[in-house]
């Protein structure tokens, strides 16, 4: 490919990016009820968790831009509580890139979000690992940092953080799983854990080793969400899982997502001890039997068998 | 005629059959016991390892039921004591109550209710006309089932059904997949023909039938299941083979004298065709060595 060329892609990417935002914004968006005080919205970038509680309206993850205002016109049509949390389950922008535009349509007017649980400004507060703030901030080499209004207002850098919306709301921190900045978050009362991007099914989660994820940080996770999710017989309802893209969960689903990683995870470090190179291991396709179900193109495969190899050579260039 | 409508053929030779111009509603209700005079080995003991005979299967799936390990079912906890999802209940351990609701209004079939025996799975099939749920919805074992009548024959259509396998040695079965049944009944025979359509691991679609016939003294039990780990692996070890490992492979090939590469299934060893290429390959054992006499009454299993 000539430099022309090259040159000519890198500057229609921003484009290809607005288009997806914009596609965002005008694709149905679904309201699905999932149990308890918890709703979901898909189809405006990564799911949304709705909760809606004693005190307001907390919503786990923030849509596409061009999608806030039809995401708060349903939020809007369960509850006319004021919005005050939003909490972001990564540093990655599918997560948070939406942040400023849905304070912004929520309290009709732009600036920073509000201090933990803090109405009286009239704006939501962003809650969200403390990685997740620092992520933002520093970004990796090559990508801009966020605006100030899109940064988290409360963060947590202890293994959990809890606090109250007329049920109990858990943070767990996973520390290189997706990124090194994620939380997954359980309404305990709902029984309902909205897992981000740790939980993707029907297609390969992302490894963002930049971000300081891991394959046996994301294993670990979804081992944590198998460990808090109780069915309630017969591996079928109980806990359900909100997951960062796709459909809702039960933990048994979880249970085939985590050993799908597992499986080609043990298969990469096997090809690994044997001596091969990347470009060995690339051309044995040992995802090939998955890639059907996760796969949306070859080469969603190769990126997400290239993240493994990458995480178990390099490791994880987590901050802690 | 192509092989997909060949496969199709005798099932829509039973909806020409049962069909008078106008619909009818036919009751299941009532308490089945299942025949188990089909696919009986697979169904009863269970099936061999790497038998993937008969399905149509694509290279995905095969290495799949290659790596699986019985094993897992040990080690993670959370493949115990699962339900048979609604393709393979009618399969397994298929003692069956059906019961039936009307609406009150105009006394028409609303709702069928499926009581199978193993693990108490229950389901539900609705003749309301109602739409099925938004593909984000969550997956059950029973997945979520409506039906129309054709004539005096119900066409039941099944989606949201969770991962689970076509055949109990690790053959995959994905959560898109789709499940279409044609129940027909006749007196005290009822027959279940089941469809299964998965674009993540079949090639073809998947024809199979059940049958029960009537017992109205037949008493269910409840089938409780709790969760023991067995195996303490540790957390997060999943067991599987890795590609090229499985040293079982070859076991159903060498007992039964199948030819090793009709073992691994495909479309094409599900048609009579195929016994023409096995004669040219296939040789009879000098003795029967496994399942001999598992099906005479009072000889018990010889198993191998």
């Amino acid at each position: 490919m000539s430099r022309t060329l090259v040159a000519l892609a890198l500057a229609l990417l921003p484009l290809a990016g607005l288009s997806a935002r914009q596609q965002a914004g005008a694709a149905q968006l679904n309201l699905i009820p999932v149990q308890g005080n918890v709703h979901m919205i898909s189809g405006a970038g990564v799911n949304i968790t709705v909760h809606v509680g004693k005190y307001g309206v907390l919503l786990v993850d923030t849509p596409a831009p061009a999608a806030s205002t039809n995401v708060m016109e349903q939020v809007r049509t369960l509850s006319k509580l004021p919005i005050r949390w939003l909490i972001n389950t990564s540093s990655s922008p599918a997560h948070v890139g939406g942040n400023a535009s849905l304070l912004e349509v929520a309290s009709g007017r732009g600036g920073a979000g509000a201090p933990f649980g803090f109405v009286g400004l009239g704006r939501p507060s962003i809650v969200a690992h403390e990685n997740v703030l620092n992520r933002l901030s520093s970004p990796p080499p090559g990508t801009a940092a966020a605006t100030p209004d899109s940064l988290p207002t409360t963060t947590y850098f202890q293994p959990t953080m809890d606090f109250s919306n007329g049920e109990a709301i858990v943070l767990y921190h996973q520390p290189a799983a997706h990124t090194d900045s994620d939380s997954l978050v359980l309404f305990r009362s709902s029984d309902v854990i909205s897992a981000g991007s740790i939980l993707t099914p029907g297609r390969y989660p992302t490894i963002d080793l930049a971000r300081g994820g891991s394959v046996n940080g994301l294993v670990s996770a979804l081992t944590t969400i198998l460990a808090l999710a109780v069915p309630e017989g017969f591996a079928s309802g109980g806990t359900l899982i909100v997951p960062g893209y796709g459909r809702i969960c039960e933990e048994s689903d979880v249970a085939e997502f985590r050993d799908m990683v597992v499986i080609i995870r043990d298969r990469v470090q096997d090809l690994i001890k044997k001596g091969m190179t990347w470009e060995q291991i690339r051309t044995s396709r040992p995802s090939r039997d998955y890639d059907a179900e996760y796969g949306a193109s070859p080469a969603d495969a190769e990126r997400f068998v290239e993240s493994i190899y990458r995480s178990l050579t390099q490791g994880p260039r987590g901050r802690s | 005629m192509t092989r997909a409508a060949r496969t199709l053929a005798w099932a829509s030779l039973l909806i020409a059959a049962a069909a008078p111009s106008a619909a009818q509603e036919i009751d299941f209700s009532g308490s089945w016991v299942p025949v188990y005079h089909e696919d009986g080995p697979e169904r009863l003991p269970g099936p061999e390892l790497a038998d993937y005979l008969g399905l149509p299967i694509n290279d995905a799936a095969r290495l799949r039921a290659d790596s699986y390990d019985a094993d897992r079912i040990s080690a993670v906890s959370e493949y115990q004591c699962r339900q048979h999802a609604a393709d393979y209940g009618n399969r397994g351990l298929a003692n069956m109550r059906i019961t039936t609701d009307y609406d009150p209004a105009g006394q028409r079939m609303s709702t069928i209710h499926t009581r199978i025996n193993f693990h108490d799975a229950e389901r539900t099939i609705h003749l309301d006309g109602r739409p099925h749920p938004s593909a984000d919805a969550p997956h059950s074992w029973s997945g979520f089932s409506t039906a129309t009548w054709m004539g005096n024959m119900l066409r039941v259509r099944t989606t949201h059904l969770k991962a689970y396998y076509i055949r109990r040695n690790g053959v995959p079965a994905s959560d898109r997949r789709t499940l279409t049944e044609y129940w027909v009944r006749h007196g005290d025979l009822l027959t279940i023909v089941s469809i299964i359509d998965d674009p993540v691991f079949l090639t073809e679609r998947l024809v199979r039938s059940q049958s029960w016939t009537l017992d109205a003294g037949q008493r269910l039990g409840s089938n409780w299941c709790d969760y023991a780990a067995e195996l303490p692996l540790g957390e997060g070890v999943v067991p599987h083979w890795l590609p090229g490992t499985n040293p079982y492979l070859k076991e159903f090939s060498e007992w039964y004298g199948i030819p090793f590469e009709a073992t691994r299934g495909g479309a094409e060893t599900m048609y009579p065709e195929y016994r023409d290429k096995l004669k040219q390959t296939f040789s009879t054992l000098d003795r029967c060595g496994r399942y001999c006499t598992c099906f005479n009454a009072n000889a018990g299993c010889n198993l191998r």
